[in-house]
């Protein structure tokens, strides 16, 4: 389908399109961004540096890409999908060589003015190129042998150069959302099923590689899977992080202890407070209120883009925002996971909250992409 | 590529389908995230609550002010000194070096010391507080303070540590303090959480070890808020401790020191008691040492030096050390024998210079014999053989029963550390003991304070105090606690017939008073002043018949160890008792020469409560003692550690 088969009639052009925006993903977007920075100003001791302001100067800049992205013609950004998807590859491969590193893993290229986590990029990159490759691809081949593995080709290539740096929560989040996409597209269920099958029995070889030659993960991830099964047996060490996150969590109550009363974090019990272990901080001040009307906020704006992709009969438009939205949710489940200690901790910010610039860059230029899935729409 | 409109159209409903799906899943997920939100944060916070408090509250002791002890006239024996120490904060120095050098510059700290300082600083978190130098001088401080702007993290701090003003004088009676040690922890049942303090400091010996509980106090608290690196943020709140009570003692510490100058020189004991209470004006032991030295943590070679000395300068010999009582103990032989009613005061009973018993010859120590003697003259004269005789008369039960009553073979309950039992000996305690059965020369050796009696000094001054009075006279050490005095236990009669008792103070009265008694030499010559007393001359030492027949070597030519200890009890004055004395010179030679002189002195300062007259003393000694009581004056005026070894 192309722009031509459009019933242009139906399509607002010029500033009418701010109208047709999907205002409540947008307002949804605001607020959890909003409770971000309130967040980061209560982990800095009641002040806006070094983390609130930086990161409300992003969400201005993001949220102008958003609005950008989303005036540009979804058939445009579906063309561009394949040069997105190599751009992110290249830099992907990039960071391999010239990556700066930080906490013990190589993931930013400085480029001055910022630093770019590529993987970041690469998640839309890989949504995009998904849901370009099934509208390009006809339906009856959708689960031929031949046309699956061509995906699969395409979701272990940044993988593998994730896995390198070494970033597993990226991998993860890549792997599920790209599952996800194909899923969506049609692929037979049998392929899950195996791959099931197959993904269980990675988790046994990656436990049996220890301690050998062929040890597929490192020795801190192995000691963040032990502490995950039994934080208590490491409490000084790795299971430091776990034990602290989930007092603080727990701590909270129903009310929580009021904003900037969090002990936890203000006395720096909690670990990476700013970034990955920030929902624990909400939780504590905000309590089970706050922090079940953050989830309920993150359920919506998925909620409202299923709404989206189910009414736009458009395959690449519904299958980006599906995408889009699958990684979205992936971002915060696995993070509230991780801090709640349902899941290892893989190192997954909370999406919009956590101080991080690529990531809250790219989610939005992400929902750019909906936006503008949604302004389009053949109606 | 055009796709036909059912393609779309199917394309959609498949879309449609699996992404139903797939939100049902995530809605299960984010279910279950709530649940688990719910669970932690509903169900379990209380848990978690307390968890969290626990991470951030830290409750920190205040130790109490320790007890000061006083003697009776209110001058301070153990106080807590104001110690100034420097303590330096890290990360408030900026550069910790240069802060250094400046105060190098001002105050003079040995590099070792310094060095010290900082590693520990390097070690420890930068906020902590490390002590640079302790006990420093108030000079220093000053400077220090006056400098501050110039010495950034500099903290000039102000402790406590005990201090002993008498030093060496009252060692023995107080103790010491010194850090809580593992060893102390295991031995002591005491859940009082101050003792977790490290080196906080508890009582080791004496008075100080005795009443640690209420000289301690109660640890205040103050409850801290801590960050994860354990540093101070806030204090929540603070309950101020309860100092620990003073304590006075009923030593009289004038008197102690004079007590302690006059056996300078000699491994002696020596106890002072009120007649009229049971207060012990002085419990000295010769050699001391000082105490002061335990606190600062004393040096091995010091220690070495105390602890090598044959002397034992650290055994308070007046309560610790047991001896035989000799011939102070005569008057316990002869009581029991006339409560007994198997000897009148008046009968004689011949001495030849010895007595042979079931074949073994008992001497007396004038080998031509008495002769025929009653019991006021074998007291004043010591004859050993009218004892023999009246101890076999008796038999050994009475004379045990009887030293128990005169508080010999008792263990008194004195606050001062190991305070010994000493042995008045039975026939059921060497069945116990030794699984012998009782011989009838086991009666007659301890007739004469011989063989297995053991005394400790203080004893025999209750011995004596209880003969003087005929009261059962306690000791008591303690007057008051927190203002609140100690009463006075015992002082009921002892139920003797003071018919007897009249008859053995006036022939005490006489060995130091009459011509031919035994301490003649060593009388009072005021009548206000005169005092009772017996001498004792214990053997260390069997004496052969072949040494006897070659004449009993005499003390000046044995080494020190081997020589017979010198014994001395009186009490004073006569008329009207007022204290009792005893006095012990270890390996000295004769009670009458080495060991009755210094009672004779101790006795006269109690009751001059001073130098006394010297009319007190007869015409021919007084110059001498003239410039003894100079000399002594000296030593007490220098300063209590004259006599202090090591």
């Amino acid at each position: 389908m192309s722009y031509l088969e459009y019933n242009t009639r139906y399509v607002p052009t010029g500033f009418r399109k701010l109208l047709y925006l999907n205002w409540p993903i947008i307002i949804l977007l605001a607020a959890i961004s909003g409770a971000g920075f309130l967040m980061l100003y209560s982990v800095a001791g009641g002040s806006a540096t070094p983390w609130m302001e930086p990161q409300m100067k992003r969400f201005a800049a993001g949220m102008a890409m958003m609005l950008v992205i989303a005036m540009v013609p979804i058939w445009f950004w579906r063309n561009m999908a394949a040069l997105a998807y190599l751009i992110s590859l290249a830099l992907l491969l990039a960071v391999e060589f010239f990556g700066v590193t930080g906490m013990g893993a190589q993931r930013w290229i400085d480029l001055g003015f910022m630093r770019l986590q590529p993987s970041e990029l690469m998640k839309i990159g890989l949504v995009m190129m998904l849901a370009a490759y099934y509208d390009w691809l006809p339906l009856k081949k959708v689960s031929h042998p031949f046309w699956v593995l061509v995906p699969l080709v395409f979701i272990a290539l940044p993988t593998l150069l994730v896995l390198t740096q070494p970033d597993l929560g990226t991998s993860i989040l890549l792997v599920a959302g790209g599952g996800a996409v194909m899923f969506l597209a049609g692929v037979h269920w049998a392929y899950f099923a195996t791959v099931i099958v197959a993904g269980v029995g990675a988790v046994v070889a990656v436990f049996e590689s220890r301690g050998t030659s062929w040890q597929l993960i490192k020795d801190y991830q192995f000691r963040r899977i032990d502490t995950f099964i039994d934080p208590s047996n490491d409490p000084l060490g790795a299971g430091y992080h776990i034990t602290q996150a989930k007092i603080a969590l727990g701590s909270g109550g129903w009310t929580g202890r009021g904003f900037m009363q969090g002990t936890q974090s203000r006395l720096n019990f909690l670990p990476e407070k700013h970034t990955d272990f920030i929902f624990t901080t909400l939780a504590e001040e905000f309590g089970f209120i706050g922090a079940f009307a953050l989830l309920a906020l993150y359920a919506l704006i998925i909620v409202f883009c299923i709404a989206s992709a189910m009414t736009n009969k458009d395959r690449f438009a519904a299958l980006l925002t599906l995408g889009v939205a699958m990684t979205f949710f992936l971002y915060f489940a696995v993070n509230m996971s991780m801090v709640m200690g349902l899941a290892p901790v893989v190192g997954v910010p909370l999406p919009l909250v956590s101080y991080g610039g690529s990531a809250m860059l790219v989610l939005l230029i992400a929902f750019g992409l909906v936006q503008s899935a949604h302004v389009h729409k053949p109606r | 590529m055009r796709r036909p409109p059912k393609d779309t159209a199917d394309s959609a409903r498949q879309v449609s389908r699996r992404a139903l799906l797939l939100g049902v899943a995530q809605f299960g997920l984010v279910g279950a995230l709530g649940f688990r939100m719910q669970s932690m944060q509903v169900e379990q916070a209380d848990e978690f609550r307390l968890l969290a408090e626990e991470n951030r509250i830290n409750i920190r002791l205040l130790p109490p002010a320790r007890g000061l002890i006083f003697d009776v006239n209110g001058v301070p024996l153990a106080v807590n000194e104001q110690n100034y120490r420097i303590v330096m904060v890290r990360e408030d120095a900026g550069d910790v070096q240069e802060v250094l050098d400046r105060l190098t510059r001002l105050v003079a700290i040995p590099p070792e010391t310094i060095e010290r300082a900082i590693e520990e600083m390097n070690r420890r978190s930068p906020f902590v507080p490390v002590t640079i130098v302790d006990r420093v001088a108030w000079d220093d401080i000053a400077k220090v303070t006056v400098n501050a702007p110039a010495l950034p993290g500099i903290i000039a701090e102000v402790g406590l540590s005990r201090h002993y003003p008498m030093g060496s004088d009252t060692a023995h009676v107080i103790g010491y303090v010194g850090p809580v040690s593992d060893y102390d922890l295991s031995r002591i049942d005491d859940q009082d959480p101050l003792l977790q303090i490290p080196r906080f400091q508890i009582g080791k010996t004496g008075v100080e070890n005795k009443m640690e509980r209420t000289l301690r106090g109660v640890a205040g608290s103050r409850r801290i808020e801590v960050n994860a690196l354990g540093r101070v943020m806030r204090e929540l709140d603070r309950q101020e401790g309860v100092s620990g009570a003073d304590i006075q003692l009923t030593i009289d510490s004038r008197l102690q020191s004079y007590v302690e100058a006059r056996l300078e020189g000699e491994s002696a004991a020596a106890v002072v008691i009120d007649t009229f209470t049971g207060d012990l004006k002085a419990v000295a032991s010769a050699p001391t040492f000082d105490p002061n030295l335990f606190v600062r943590g004393i040096s091995v070679a010091a220690w070495n030096g105390l602890n090598e000395d044959i002397y034992r300068p650290l055994s308070a010999k007046s309560v610790q050390g047991t001896y035989p009582p000799g011939s102070t103990f005569k008057m316990v032989t002869a009581l029991a024998a006339l409560e007994a009613e198997v000897l009148t005061p008046d009968e004689t009973i011949y001495c030849s210079g010895w007595t042979e018993v079931s074949g073994t010859r008992f001497h007396c120590w004038k080998g031509s014999g008495h002769g025929n003697i009653n019991l006021h003259e074998s007291l004043k004269q010591s004859c050993d053989c009218y004892y023999y005789e009246v101890a076999q008369r008796v038999g050994i039960d009475a004379i045990s029963a009887m030293a128990q009553k005169l508080g010999i073979g008792v263990r008194h309950d004195v606050p001062m550390s190991a305070v010994a039992q000493g042995l008045a000996p039975d026939r059921e305690w060497k069945r116990s003991v030794r699984g012998q059965d009782w011989r009838i020369g086991d009666t007659v050796n301890a007739s004469i304070g011989q063989g297995d009696v053991l005394a400790s000094p203080l004893q025999l001054a209750i011995m004596t105090a209880r003969l003087a009075t005929g009261r059962n006279i306690e000791p008591r050490l303690i007057h008051t606690i927190d203002g609140i005095e100690q009463p006075i236990t015992g002082g009921e009669s002892l139920g003797l017939n003071e018919n007897y008792l009249r008859r053995l103070r006036q022939s005490m009265f006489d060995v130091s008073n009459h011509q031919r008694g035994t301490a003649y030499r060593s009388r009072i010559t005021l009548d206000e002043a005169r005092m009772a007393g017996k001498t004792g001359t214990s053997q260390v030492r069997r004496i052969t018949p072949e040494e006897r027949a070659r004449g009993v070597t005499s003390n000046e030519d044995l080494p020190w160890e081997r020589r017979d200890h010198a014994l001395w009890v009186n009490f004073a004055p006569f008329e009207m008792p007022r204290y009792a004395v005893s006095v012990i010179v270890e390996h000295g030679g004769g009670g009458s020469a080495a060991a009755a002189p210094i009672g004779r002195d101790i006795t006269l300062q109690a009751l001059y409560d001073g130098p006394p007259p010297l009319e007190a003393y007869p015409a021919d000694v007084r110059a001498r003692i003239a410039d003894q009581q100079v000399r002594i004056q000296n030593r007490v005026a220098a300063g209590g550690t004259a006599n202090t070894r090591a």
